[in-house]
């Protein structure tokens, strides 16, 4: 446990846009270690979104290196991938992205499937991470049949349920009301507390206050990482 | 790595979300494989009727008749050639043969049949009790006439099953008396029904009397006393049919003293070879029915095809989801694939029960034989999963190659 969660060095991405080089990230150097809870903010165009699905194993660095949980991401294959993105990430999404025909208890079911685990398992682990959150008298609702809070509330459990090395959230209150945005953060508190890892991607400065550090991006390189006086360890 | 169970569960529960869609994208199946079942075995139906009846025309058996081959070949039995060049002695020659098991010479003649006040006109075949081995026949009631009636051209008949019918069709023929031209003659016997020929004539509307009777009282009048119309041979088994045909060729050619190179003045059938043209033909329009069909099981499978690809548009939000959750490209191949595949099968199944269906009206419809081979069933439900893997197999290749990231950010 002494190796950092994340480990970047001299991250850099390209991208083609016509005759144009983009350099989303333009060396981005950082370290996060365990039980780290941080958000990573800047404008649009800032490569925050780019490094948050470089975190995610989502896709791969140009240039440079980084190492998740001591994988290190270049390196890894398409199946490799999809394997570190099922076992070490957990992601949550401002639009939740619950598929609509699975009821909750499925829907936190889904990336244990995709990890062979056992229907009883899955099902006790499931039941077990939705009353964690507070759902557990609305396993067997459809998203549809759910608040904002309650839908996003479902897609942390399902984030939780690989057991995850790295909870990563893009935007997670960015479609909900700001008293629910802040029930949303304080679960996040609270879950880091029990010892997991959490980086949150947004451009919402308030949001950024309620974690411990803030990583601030600005045109691909890391502009400010300074820890929230409030609640710096 | 997803489990099966896992992967059979979601693709079942994909195609259930939307059961119309995916009912109607079955139906394309389900008539391609329906139509090819039903149409197969149509044609398989009447396969077996044709050779049934030209079997029934007798086993292993040779017919010779007066006058030279038809061009093309299969030319009929029954009717008979021009000219009178088959004798008695030449029927008592080919009895010589090696592996000759019956001969019978017959004439053929039609005839105005009264009795009970109606009246009837058929063929009146003169035969002489050999007749009936050589074309397998058997008297269903009464008895035939032996060999001593025939020397003594007794006025005796024995009656086909359709003859027998219409003129007897509420007393016991059996004893009861008949004219036939003019002449006033008992029936001794009635004939087991043999139903159609393959060509669509009734065999059972004949009537069999001594061949020398036929001979001196009824069509063979204005005729040579010695000749006959046809001589049924049947060769002692079926190996031997090709030899003797040679065999009685050449006899004929002799005893009739053609030279070589000449034409012949006589023809001799091969029944076997007549079943084998007959079927071959049958064959080919079963395969032209089935593949005809089948290019409606392609349609089907375009179908699939289709709507796998609009599946997949919708639900490319879904699938970069799936992916960030840990999905393999192979997990969402086999997902989608699996859904295509479940689609066709279930459309072969469904198919397969209305192929039969159809079959067994279609058939009973023509009063053919229901002939569905098992093989040719488990043949359909193969090439149903078949086409599902072909036409399944891009779409679920474009779902499973699709970036995630760009996936996501679909609405």
């Amino acid at each position: 446990m002494t190796a950092p969660l994340i480990e970047a060095k001299e991250l850099v991405k390209l991208y083609q846009m016509g005759d144009e080089t983009v350099h989303a990230l333009a060396g981005v150097s950082f370290v996060v270690p365990r039980g780290d809870y941080c958000a990573i903010v800047g404008p649009s165009g800032s490569g925050k979104s780019t490094m948050m699905n470089i975190l995610g194993g989502l896709d791969t660095p140009s240039g440079g290196r980084i190492v998740i949980d001591n994988a290190d991401i270049a390196t890894l294959t398409d199946e490799e991938l999809a394997t570190f993105r099922n076992r070490t990430i957990g992601f949550i999404f401002q639009s939740f992205n619950l598929l609509p025909r699975l009821s909750a208890l499925e829907n936190v079911e889904l990336p244990m499937i995709y990890g062979g685990v056992l229907p009883k398992e899955r099902k006790e682990r499931a039941a077990a991470l939705l009353t964690r959150v507070g759902l557990g008298e609305r396993m067997s609702h459809r998203p549809t049949q759910l608040s904002g809070g309650q839908q996003q509330r479902v897609a942390i459990a399902r984030a939780l349920a690989g057991r995850p090395a790295l909870l990563l959230a893009d935007e997670p209150t960015g479609a909900l009301d700001t008293q629910t945005g802040k029930d949303i953060l304080n679960l996040f508190s609270e879950l880091n507390r029990e010892g997991v890892t959490i980086v949150i991607v947004t451009h919402d400065h308030e949001v950024a206050a309620a974690t411990k550090r803030t990583i601030e991006m600005r045109d691909g390189r890391i502009v400010a990482d300074h820890l929230n006086g409030s609640r710096a360890a | 790595m997803m489990r099966t169970a896992d992967l059979v569960s979601s693709a079942s529960r994909a195609l259930r979300s939307n059961p119309l869609r995916s009912a109607l994208t079955a139906l394309g199946v389900i008539i391609g494989v329906g139509s090819v079942v039903a149409m197969v075995a149509l044609g398989s139906g009447a396969q077996a009727q044709v050779e049934r009846s030209i079997a029934s025309l007798g086993s292993n058996l040779l017919i010779v008749v007066p006058g030279a081959q038809a061009t093309g070949g299969v030319r009929m039995a029954q009717g008979g050639g021009g000219r009178d060049t088959l004798t008695l002695d030449d029927v008592e020659a080919i009895a010589g043969l090696e592996g000759v098991l019956a001969v019978a010479p017959s004439q053929r003649g039609n005839a105005q049949l009264v009795a009970n006040g109606v009246n009837w006109n058929t063929r009146i075949e003169g035969v002489t009790p050999s007749y009936m081995l050589a074309r397998d026949w058997e008297v269903a009631q009464g008895r035939f006439f032996d060999e001593s009636e025939e020397r003594q051209a007794r006025r005796v008949v024995v009656l086909g099953a359709t003859v027998a019918r219409e003129l007897f069709p509420n007393v016991d023929p059996i004893g009861q008396a008949m004219r036939i031209s003019g002449g006033s003659y008992e029936v001794i016997g009635v004939l087991e029904s043999k139903g159609q020929s393959g060509f669509g004539m009734d065999q059972d509307d004949v009537v069999l009397a001594p061949l020398t009777t036929v001979k001196r009282r009824i069509s063979g009048r204005f005729r040579r006393a010695d000749t006959v119309s046809q001589i049924s041979v049947k060769a002692a088994s079926e190996g031997e049919l090709n030899r003797l045909q040679e065999d009685v060729e050449n006899l004929l050619r002799d005893r009739h003293r053609i030279r070589p190179g000449d034409e012949d003045d006589f023809t001799v059938q091969n029944l076997s070879s007549i079943t084998e043209t007959a079927a071959a033909t049958t064959q080919v329009f079963t395969y032209l029915l089935g593949g005809i069909s089948a290019v409606s099981l392609l349609v089907g499978g375009i179908g699939i095809m289709n709507i796998m690809l609009v599946s997949v548009t919708e639900r490319t939000r879904e699938i970069g989801l799936r992916k960030a959750l840990g999905a393999r490209q192979s997990d969402i191949l086999h997902q989608f694939g699996l859904e295509a595949v479940t689609l066709s099968l279930a459309g072969g199944i469904v198919g397969l029960a209305l192929g039969v269906a159809g079959a067994w009206g279609m058939t009973s419809l023509f009063n053919l034989p229901l002939v569905i081979a098992p093989q040719n069933a488990l043949m359909a439900i193969g090439f149903s999963g078949l086409v599902g893997v072909v036409f399944g197999a891009y779409p679920a290749w474009r779902a499973a190659k699709l970036d995630p990231i760009e996936a996501l950010r679909r609405e």
